[in-house]
């Protein structure tokens, strides 16, 4: 093991994460990167006919998905959120049942498409295609939460895009009103699609319309998870102890395209890509991790190579799983007789 | 039992449902300290507190999503939209949201949701406070429309739509508000969602209607009886979506002749539903034409009186239609 730089002046022990946690965390990362890989792999070969990347947005989405308490709070992850959805606790066979659309696909029993999130034991609300509508249920819920006198706290993400909608806006407003226990975390990876930011706003930090709603807005350095673990706790933290919402930016960049039907060269230079991915998320926690002396590269490699084979072993087991039968296409419209 | 006009009995079922269970609130644009434009939700605040009685901010999106959300984390939320004419931004919520979470999460999640919007014409609303909405809404599986007639229907139909476990949009006819008034018992009851309910027996023919022109209908029905000696029967359906198909049926073979009164636009509103399902499944117990008396296409209902007048099915159109079908 390399050389320990000291517990006092190292970043993770200020915030209280022990070396089981920050393990724990990178091999989140590590798995979503993988699932991710697996997925577009399998998009190439016919396996999977539509996918949606997270590379890129695995330190912001585990690094803010962290601090929630699951089996009390509550996720609202967008499509782009696998990584969140594994914190929430999704397995990888889980997210590959999605893929296939299988009838044990616990989001939605193989009816929406992949990364259309959701499973109520989880704590995930299942979410749809259009963007933000989301939002309110998510200001919803954390009313509720308050009216019933929950100590819980929600959790929403979305994209830049999301920030232009108006249900966005109504629910920070809404959130602002009441002072609602909930973390607002914008994903900001600088493209909706294809437009860029500067298409999308007239200003350059997502933040700072916080104040316009009354509660602190923050922009960090999305690519780096322990900035992202410590201002969503300090956040979620303030949320729980009835200080009202925040607004994250977390300032990052998705590697591939939108989904598995975009070409993002038609808007996005390879130049531009391949600079972003020298800030890439996971080597850069990894570099962390070596540098506090809890692993070498060869721990590394081993790591990968596990979640690897784990990752490998959840497509199978979702490729085998059983089709949904046609005719349950009818069932649960309304709610179904006892 | 105590004789009540619509909306004071809208007042008291919901009142009634706010002190049974601490889990229903109410919310929406004015019902705090207003009590609702309408006065469905008069002195709530001073007696729930502003909790349970959410002013809103003026979005109706989020009045409906907001509402959804509380669904799903164990509330009974009734959300009101002041002006029925006002819902189309929520439009989204209802639609891809509040219909499809049980369906999309193949029935892990549900939204027992209300959401009450006052509709209709004939009030000088002008274009935007008299709309029909039902038929947008009425076309959406994993909604339930709701268009309660009768002081007794709605207290039986808001307390089962509070305590239906899917979310139901609840239809009340604007000008019926304060214009019918009828015995309401005064316990508890329900009144099931998705049953149509014969108001009047009649042999000659089957005039379906609900809303304003429920009453309507009713009105011609007996003129017709008095005077003709025609018989009307006349179905309320109560509920737009599900359509409850078997009581409308049997009305219609049983008289042979069906005509629908509605005041939506006449194209590909309820009425033209209703008339396919007795096409396809009564075709051979009919002795007359299918008859449809509706507003006219235009886009809404003009303000002046005599536009207004134009555009509104009433007691004359009605009686003409009636008497022409009873007669063939």
């Amino acid at each position: 093991v390399a050389t320990r730089v000291k517990q006092s002046t190292d970043r993770h022990s200020r915030l209280g994460l022990t070396e089981d946690d920050l393990m724990a965390m990178y091999r989140t990362m590590v798995t979503a990167r993988l699932c991710d890989e697996a997925q577009f792999r399998l998009n190439r070969q016919g396996k999977a006919p539509f996918v949606v990347p997270v590379s890129g947005h695995e330190g912001c989405q585990v690094g803010t998905a962290w601090p929630l308490i699951k089996g009390k709070d509550i996720f609202l992850p967008y499509y782009r959120d696998l990584a969140v959805c594994l914190v929430a606790g999704m397995t990888p066979k889980d997210i590959f049942l999605g893929v296939f659309a299988k009838a044990e696909d616990p989001s939605s029993g193989g009816r929406q498409m992949p990364a259309h999130w959701g499973s109520r034991r989880l704590g995930i609300i299942s979410g749809s295609s259009p963007i933000a509508t989301q939002m309110p249920h998510a200001s919803g819920i954390a009313y509720a939460m308050k009216y019933l006198g929950q100590d819980a706290v929600v959790g929403s993400w979305f994209g830049d895009g999301a920030t232009s909608e108006g249900d966005w806006h109504e629910a920070l407003n809404f959130a602002g009103i009441h002072e609602l226990p909930i973390v607002f975390v914008c994903e900001n990876n600088l493209y909706a699609i294809s437009v860029p930011l500067s298409k999308q706003m007239g200003i350059k930090d997502v933040s700072i319309r916080g104040e316009a709603y009354g509660f602190p807005g923050v922009t960090i350095d999305g690519n780096d998870v322990l900035a992202c673990y410590e201002t969503m706790r300090e956040a979620v933290d303030r949320a729980r102890s009835g200080g009202g919402p925040t607004l994250i930016e977390c300032k990052t960049y998705r590697f591939f395209p939108h989904t598995s039907d975009d070409d993002d060269r038609t808007y996005r230079t390879r130049e531009e890509v391949e600079e972003a991915k020298k800030k890439d998320p996971i080597p850069t926690f990894g570099a962390y991790l070596k540098r506090v002396g809890i692993v070498d590269d060869d721990k590394l490699e081993t790591i990968r190579e596990e979640l690897k084979a784990e990752t490998d072993k959840g497509v199978d087991e979702a490729w085998n799983a059983s089709d949904p039968e046609p005719e349950s296409a009818l069932r649960h419209v309304f709610a179904e007789e006892a | 039992m105590a004789e009540k006009n619509i909306v004071q009995t809208i007042h008291d079922t919901l009142w009634e449902e706010m002190k049974e269970d601490d889990r229903v609130l109410v919310m929406g644009e004015d019902v705090g300290a207003r009590g609702g434009v309408f006065r469905a939700t008069a002195d709530f605040l001073d007696e729930f507190g502003e909790k349970r009685v959410i002013d809103t901010p003026l979005a109706e999106s989020s009045i409906v999503g907001l509402a959804i959300g509380m669904a799903l984390h164990g509330l009974r939320p009734v959300a009101e939209i002041q002006f029925a004419d006002f819902i189309h931004p929520a439009f989204d919520q209802l639609v891809s949201e509040a219909a499809r979470l049980r369906y999309r999460s193949n029935g892990d999640f549900e939204v027992p949701m209300v959401v009450r919007a006052p509709y209709g014409g004939g009030v000088h609303g002008a274009l935007y406070h008299s709309q029909s909405i039902e038929a947008f809404y009425g076309h959406v599986p994993g909604l339930k429309v709701v268009v309660p007639s009768t002081p007794y229907d709605v207290k039986g139909m808001l307390r089962a739509a509070i305590r239906d476990p899917d979310p139901v949009l609840f239809l009340e006819h604007k000008k019926t508000y304060r214009l019918i008034k009828a015995e309401v018992p005064d316990e508890p009851f329900e009144v099931p969602i998705g049953k149509a309910s014969v108001k009047r027996e009649g042999d000659d023919l089957t005039c379906v209607a609900y809303g304003l022109m429920l009453h309507h209908c009713l009105e011609v029905a007996g003129k017709l009886a008095d005077e003709e000696g025609v018989s009307v029967e006349v179905v309320d359906v109560r509920t737009i979506a599900p359509l409850d198909k078997e009581t409308i049926l049997e009305s219609v073979r049983k008289t042979g002749k069906a005509m629908v009164v509605y005041e939506d636009n006449r194209t590909y509103g309820a009425g033209a539903e209703i008339v396919a399902t007795i096409a396809e499944e009564a075709m051979f117990d009919l002795d007359g034409p299918l008859v449809r008396v509706a507003g006219p296409d235009i886009p809404a209902m003009p303000f002046s009186g005599p536009l207004e007048h134009f555009y509104m099915p009433d007691v004359e159109k009605i009686h003409a239609a009636m008497q022409e079908l009873a007669r063939f």
